[in-house]
């Protein structure tokens, strides 16, 4: 069996976000990259049903579209235990256009495992539309997966309660945070090791993104918060009357 | 996924000199310490207790031993990402850096580079996994900046050692499984050797009392006619050269380690100085605060950019102790500098244990005395000056 993991890579969440002057793309000088935070769960998940004692797990193989400078998150993930990589040499215009480059290459699988969301745009549609474009079944919101005896068990979060399914392969999971409790961190040996495993370059198909991008927007600035002395309620009904002038 | 809010000054986009995998190095041991010895290390330090549970996670992850070669343990990655890991521990606590690079520079590297085949095999692939501690005992009661005048000594028996002394400060020593002991033979030469725990004779009290690197362990090894055998003696090296060849391998560590504290004090400075208001705003925005926020990055700057230059110098084989020496005096100093100065911003609140700086300051004073002190350092560059060696 083969588990394919979508690898997006995203900015480090602790990253100022910036715009470029006419505010139509993200300003990415100096920004630190990482695996998208949602797809590092689910490979780590990944890596741990393969190390389950009757594993039939062959091989994790990484996926992601992106420019030479996303090798580096894929490395991360060859460090951390996958043990194959493909990169869709392109810019991931869309969702749409992404998981178009994700389905030449999914090929083969019998699980698939994709975020919820990326982190940057939060778009949460890649993995849906993927499943679509390879005509496989896909389950979303997933939080839990079981591999017993070659079937899977597969626990959502719903409204109010959770809900266990069984579910044939191949399949796409749609995985939510829960799914994994935290990622791996690579050790010294993995970085060394990532370094001889294999990860293939394959050129991405013609196909138009169904968006485009017209203006970002960062959001307004917080105000300041102001104190007032817990003595002093008349100060704070005058503030509120005559400065926030919501009385 | 980091939970933090640390940011790391990189003033001269010195980033842009480091490969991917070494970015990765990095990244992988600041998240370990994120995860695994920032929320514990200010409890041990106050209750001066060694997390001797990190010891096997430090194994896991890769931090002993890196350079060493993969058929014994190692990692086999170069000096730049040895000089990372140890910033990046050192964030954490100059004490768990003391830890690792003791394991890594005092005791693999001697058994690695003098060692013999069987030594290697022995005792490599346990100390880098951490199921095994070692220490280095070089320092004397009555030697310190000068060990060459050591009074540990050996006597030959034919098939055996027998090995008389006593070292002191000596990191890991109560908790060790192995010590790599510097002595004098008959002859007066020095020559290394493994001794092990439990060896009749043996003895290693811990020192109490330290206001300094509180979550790590220091102690005494002290041997009353120890039975050493003769397969336990490192084969490949005499002389003082030998323990001076691991302490420029720690030493190097250490220069890159105190940026790591350095950054550390800058961070929470930084961010506590945007924070608090006096006077009506925020006191980063007053001149004496800038000022020592500013001098803090710019010495950062300097010694990031001079330590990135000695790691291309020793993966390229070429860094002199001289250079090792400079840099370990000049990071060190700084880092303290940082430690004191940014404290003061904090006010009151910098000498709590809720913010690092303290700590950072306290264990900074054993860094600028352990591994050659501040002054005789000094004296190194005077000598690679002058010819004249100033400290004899
Ligand atoms: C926490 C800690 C951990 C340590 N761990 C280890 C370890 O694992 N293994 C180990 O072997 N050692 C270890 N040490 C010992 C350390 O290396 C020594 O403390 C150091 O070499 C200085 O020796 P000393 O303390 O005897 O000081 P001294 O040599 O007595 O020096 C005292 C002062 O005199 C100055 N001085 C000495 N000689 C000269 C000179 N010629 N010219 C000018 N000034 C001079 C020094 O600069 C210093 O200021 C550790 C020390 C500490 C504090």
């Amino acid at each position: 069996m083969k588990i394919l993991v979508l690898i997006g890579n995203v900015p480090d969440t602790t990253t100022k976000v910036k715009f470029n002057a006419d505010k139509t793309a993200f300003d990415a000088n100096g920004v630190q990259w990482i695996i998208n935070p949602w797809d590092e769960l689910a490979l780590t998940r990944a890596l741990e049903l393969k190390e389950t004692a009757d594993s039939c797990i062959e091989s994790i193989v990484v996926a992601n579209v992106g420019r030479v400078e996303t090798e580096s998150t894929l490395r991360k993930a060859l460090a951390v235990g996958a043990d194959e990589a493909i990169r869709v040499d392109a810019d991931p215009k869309d969702a749409f256009y992404v998981a178009s480059q994700l389905a030449q290459v999914a090929i083969g699988f019998d699980l698939i495992f994709a975020g919820i969301e990326a982190s940057d745009y939060n778009g949460a549609a890649v993995g849906g539309m993927l499943a679509e474009l390879l005509a496989i079944q896909s389950v979303s919101a997933v939080s839990g997966i079981q591999l017993e005896n070659g079937s899977l068990k597969i626990n959502r979060e719903i409204d109010g309660g959770s809900q266990t399914l069984a579910m044939n392969l191949p399949l796409l999971a749609i995985v939510q945070k829960g799914i994994a409790k935290e990622p791996r961190i690579p050790a010294m040996r993995g970085i060394m090791m990532a370094r001889s495993k294999k990860l293939t370059v394959a050129t991405p198909i013609e196909v138009e993104p169904l968006t485009s991008i017209l203006s970002f927007e960062l959001p307004a600035p917080k105000a300041s918060c102001k104190l007032v002395a817990e003595d002093q309620a008349k100060e704070l009904i005058r503030l509120l009357h005559e400065e926030a002038k919501v009385l | 996924m980091s939970d933090t809010k640390y940011k790391a000054p990189d003033h001269f986009q010195v980033d842009e000199l480091f490969s991917e995998e070494h970015k990765i190095v990095r990244a992988s041991i600041r998240a370990w310490v994120d995860r695994s010895v920032k929320p514990i290390i200010e409890d041990y330090a106050n209750r001066a207790a060694f997390p001797v549970h990190l010891v096997k996670e430090l194994g896991a992850i890769g931090a002993f031993g890196p350079y060493i070669p993969e058929e014994y343990g190692g990692a086999g990655l170069d000096h730049m990402s040895y000089g990372l890991i140890m910033q990046e521990l050192e964030r954490g606590d100059s004490g768990i850096r003391s830890m690792a690079s003791v394991q890594s520079s005092l005791v693999m590297y001697p058994i690695y580079a003098f060692g013999s085949e069987e030594q290697r095999k022995k005792y490599l692939p346990k100390l880098a996994s951490g199921e095994m501690i070692g220490c280095f005992g070089l320092t004397e009661p009555n030697h310190g900046s000068d060990p060459g005048a050591m009074e540990t000594h050996v006597e030959d028996k034919g098939n055996h050692y027998l090995l008389h002394g006593a070292k002191m400060w000596i990191t890991n020593a109560s908790i060790a499984d192995i010590a790599i002991v510097w002595a004098k033979d008959e002859q007066g030469v020095i020559r290394g050797m493994i001794v092990e725990k439990g060896w009749k004779g043996f003895t290693a009290p811990e020192t109490h009392g330290k206001w300094s690197l509180r979550a790590s362990v220091t102690g005494e090894l002290v041997f009353d006619d120890v039975i050493v055998p003769k397969e336990n003696v490192l084969p490949n090296i005499q002389g003082l050269k030998g323990p001076m060849m691991c302490l420029n391998s720690a030493r190097y560590g250490i220069a890159w380690g105190v940026i790591g504290a350095a950054m550390d004090c800058y961070d929470a400075a930084l961010r506590y100085s945007l924070e608090r208001s006096q006077f009506g705003k925020p006191i980063a925005s007053f001149q004496l605060q800038q000022k020592k926020l500013a001098e803090a990055l710019t010495e950062i700057t300097k010694a990031q950019l001079l330590t990135w230059r000695l790691g291309t110098l020793r993966d390229a084989g070429k860094a002199t102790a001289a250079q090792i020496s400079m840099a370990k005096r000049n990071n060190v100093f700084m880092a303290l500098n940082i430690a004191r100065e940014t404290r003061q911003i904090l006010g009151a609140m910098g000498i709590t244990g809720d913010y690092p700086i303290m700590r950072h300051m306290m264990n900074l004073e054993s860094v600028i005395t352990y591994e050659g002190t501040h002054d005789v350092h000094l004296l190194i560059t005077g000598n690679e000056i002058t010819g004249i060696p100033a400290f004899k």
